[in-house]
């Protein structure tokens, strides 16, 4: 109250004051403000941008008359050139590649993590550390060559031949596996060391071992942090490309045979806006109707990530 | 485990002498427990290290290792008067290549510069090309032209009687600086890395003030409100979209929508602006800048909060009005901290892919792009490219384009950790 007052006074004195006093007038000031909102306001652009672009795109693509949204929604054949639009064929390939992707990452990630956060020494940690960091920092593509040249002859050596396929999604998931335990690893090791230390002392003072502390005692208390991280996982899967572009098949195909080739929704969209795409066809819509589908699936799951986060953090003390 | 131990606890004898031995027991099994565990857990740090060698093993082993290669007239037949092809005069190696080589191609070499105004090395590369003209017949792992070389030969001596061993690197000089090529045995990625760096300067062109701005404004401007707060989550969702999203976009805006802007039609930019078609460096380098925009704000964002608040004040009470406190405090403290983050944010740019594929990148080009409205390909995309194709070739120079990426993104790397340690002042 005294302070509203005392500032309420000083601004009738400085109007009152002679002018050199004065606050200046700075329009430079406002300019340079509205520029640095301008610059924060292009995120919100960006994203209007992209809903409004996939949005009207998905609306011309299911108002034309060879496409019914029932059918989109629950056929399972994919083929635009005789005018068979399901989805599901797009969507199963995806959920194996993601699938694969998961079996890999989650325990592989949560184990490095727990490692790194209750038993690796500073020493060990910055050794170890790097490593996960390096394969976080290398271009998808890269990883889409090391699951053709490398993951696929590895499968067909072990299985066979006549049951493993050229293009896989095994393979191809596998891989995306090995590109996201980083992200997993980091977000999950992040959430471990949030755990007050007063925690493990409690633990070992009740004569825990090391293994039931960190698995009953600090994972518990960090498993918000670690479920928001499984699922980040996940949307980062759905949305990954080059892997499944190169390492997956062309051609959509809806099996559950994960040794078979198959095309993913992103796979698809690479493929198909790769070659000779005319505008306001079919085929140019269509990418925007399963765009709209993609970014809607990842929006979800990030959101969903961030309420686990915020809503059922553990603040310690 | 705990409720086992209770469980024994409760059904053991009263003598204390059976609790105690119990007791060591259950402590013996859950210390081993803890070890095996223990073991697990490393076991998974190890794979992914195992994962990591097994991936740069692998594109090493492309890039080097043995072919067989067929020539048409082998060098020896072309030798004169007992003199290596090698070792021929400027005037018999033009003699050489007007006997052997037919009138068109003859007509067409002359019309770029005529033979007598090559020198020496020049010429004998042509005859190589035009005459000798080596074929790699099939090509070989570096792993099976070590350890399987006596079979190798063997299966060259079967097959292809007339083509002779040879290593080969297909990462060599040649490949960095020769454009794109449908041949591998010539193909550079020359046009992929100009490609690269033209969007990737785009990128950095439009993006750093971009996203420099935004975090300023959303770190020292912005007042906690319904907007400000919008704004925030909004970039934070924006940084989990999948990239291929953002081709979307910029094939939708950039290169559909703004068309005569990025196709350079109306600036005049290009001469023919029906070539590129929107399909430009200009929509590639904008995509890529949206795609990276939320990174690098992030990124910012923290080295801004690091700064002390006390610098601030400190400006404050001397008077500094708060844009003066942001040029000459903040930005200045917060410098390393942005520019490590605007590197990392370009590292990404570099190894993008999907987005590019989507905005157009151009399957095959062999001119280098001269400006933001060429048409063009990137690393990566080349990288992609020649993976898709089935022959053996093919991979062995996709991994040797996997090698230059890596290394060109590794310096990039390097230089953010460089800078990060020389420039970062511990303030308070």
């Amino acid at each position: 109250m005294a302070t509203t007052l005392s500032a309420k006074a000083l601004t009738r004195r400085a109007t009152s004051a002679p002018p050199e006093l004065r606050r200046k007038p700075r329009p430079l000031e406002v300019l340079i403000q509205a520029f640095f909102f301008a610059c924060g306001a292009v995120s919100i652009l960006t994203t209007i941008g992209i809903v409004y672009v996939l949005g009207s795109e998905a609306w011309l693509f299911f108002r034309s008359p060879e496409v019914d949204l029932v059918e989109f929604f629950t056929t399972t054949s994919w083929v635009p050139a005789v005018g068979q639009f399901g989805i599901w064929s797009l969507v199963n390939a995806t959920m194996m590649t993601t699938t694969f992707a998961m079996i890999v990452a989650l325990p592989l990630g949560l184990a490095s993590a727990i490692y790194l956060s209750e038993y690796a020494s500073p020493g060990v940690r910055n050794v170890l550390k790097p490593v996960l960091e390096i394969l976080a920092g290398i271009p998808t593509v890269v990883y889409g060559y090391f699951a053709l040249t490398f993951m696929t002859p590895l499968l067909r050596a072990i299985l066979g031949r006549d049951v493993v396929e050229i293009y896989n999604t095994a393979s191809a998931g596998l891989v995306m596996g090995i590109l996201i335990l980083p992200l997993v690893s980091s977000m999950s090791e992040d959430a471990l060391s949030a755990v007050p230390r007063s925690l493990r002392e409690a633990a070992y003072a009740l004569g825990a071992t090391r293994l039931e502390t960190a698995v009953r005692i600090v994972v518990p208390a960090a498993l918000s942090g670690i479920t928001a991280a499984f699922i980040l996982a996940v949307s980062r899967a759905v949305g990954e490309t080059m892997i499944v572009a190169i390492a997956a098949g062309a051609g959509p195909a809806f099996t559950f045979n994960p040794f078979k080739a198959a095309e993913t929704m992103t796979g698809h969209i690479v493929r198909i806006s790769g070659g000779d795409l005319s505008y306001d066809s079919i085929d140019y819509d269509s990418i925007f109707a399963i765009g709209l589908l993609l970014f809607l699936m990842t929006l979800a799951l990030n959101l969903i990530s961030r309420a686990i986060m915020r809503r059922f953090r553990e603040v310690y003390e | 485990m705990m409720k086992e131990k209770a469980s024994h606890a409760t059904r053991l004898e009263p003598s204390p002498f059976g609790e105690e031995v119990q007791l060591k027991r259950n402590l013996a099994a859950r210390h081993r427990a803890g070890a095996i565990w223990h073991a697990l857990f490393l076991l998974a740090l190890i794979i992914g290290i195992i994962a990591l060698t097994a991936l740069i093993y692998n594109i090493l082993d492309q890039t080097f290792g043995l072919v067989a290669v067929e020539v048409k007239v082998p060098p020896h037949e072309l030798a004169q008067d007992g003199v290596p092809l090698e070792d021929l005069s400027t005037e018999q190696l033009i003699a050489l290549l007007e006997a052997r080589v037919s009138k068109g191609v003859l007509r067409r070499l002359k019309a770029e510069q005529p033979l007598e105004q090559r020198d020496r090395e020049d010429l004998l590369s042509l005859v190589y090309e035009r005459v000798v003209q080596p074929k790699i017949v099939r090509s070989w792992s570096l792993t099976d032209s070590l350890l399987r070389r006596r079979s190798v030969e063997m299966e060259v001596a079967q097959k292809y009687p007339s083509a002779q061993l040879q290593f080969r690197s297909w990462l060599n000089p040649h490949f960095v600086s020769q454009p794109q090529s449908s041949d591998p045995q010539v193909a550079g990625v020359r046009t992929a890395i100009l490609g690269s760096l033209w969007t990737i300067a785009i990128t950095i062109l439009v993006a750093f003030p971009l996203g420099v701005g935004a975090a300023i404004y959303l770190e020292e401007y912005a007042a906690d409100n319904a907007l400000n707060r919008l704004i925030q989550t909004n970039i934070n969702n924006l940084a989990g979209v999948p990239s291929i999203i953002y081709g979307m976009l910029g094939l939708a805006i950039f290169v559909r929508a703004l068309e005569p802007l990025t196709s350079g039609a109306l600036v005049g930019g290009v001469a023919d602006p029906t070539t590129a078609n929107g399909r430009t460096i200009l929509s590639a380098g904008l995509t890529l800048a949206l795609l990276v925009l939320p990174l690098l704000i992030v990124n910012a964002q923290e080295a801004i909060r690091a700064v002390p608040n006390s610098l601030r004040e400190a400006g404050y009470a001397l008077g500094a009005s708060k844009w003066q406190v942001i040029r000459d405090h903040v930005l200045p403290n917060a410098l390393p901290g942005i520019l490590t983050g605007t590197i990392l944010s370009i590292s990404r740019a570099m190894g993008e892919t999907a987005p590019l594929i989507v905005v157009g990148a151009s399957t095959y080009i062999v001119y280098d792009p001269h400006g933001p409205f060429s048409k063009f390909t990137t690393l990566p995309v080349q990288i992609y490219q020649w993976t898709a194709r089935p022959q053996q070739e093919f991979r062995n120079i996709a991994a040797a384009a996997i090698v230059v990426l890596l290394v060109l993104l590794l310096s990039l790397n390097a230089a953010a950790i460089i800078m990060r340690n020389r420039f970062s002042r511990r303030l308070v």
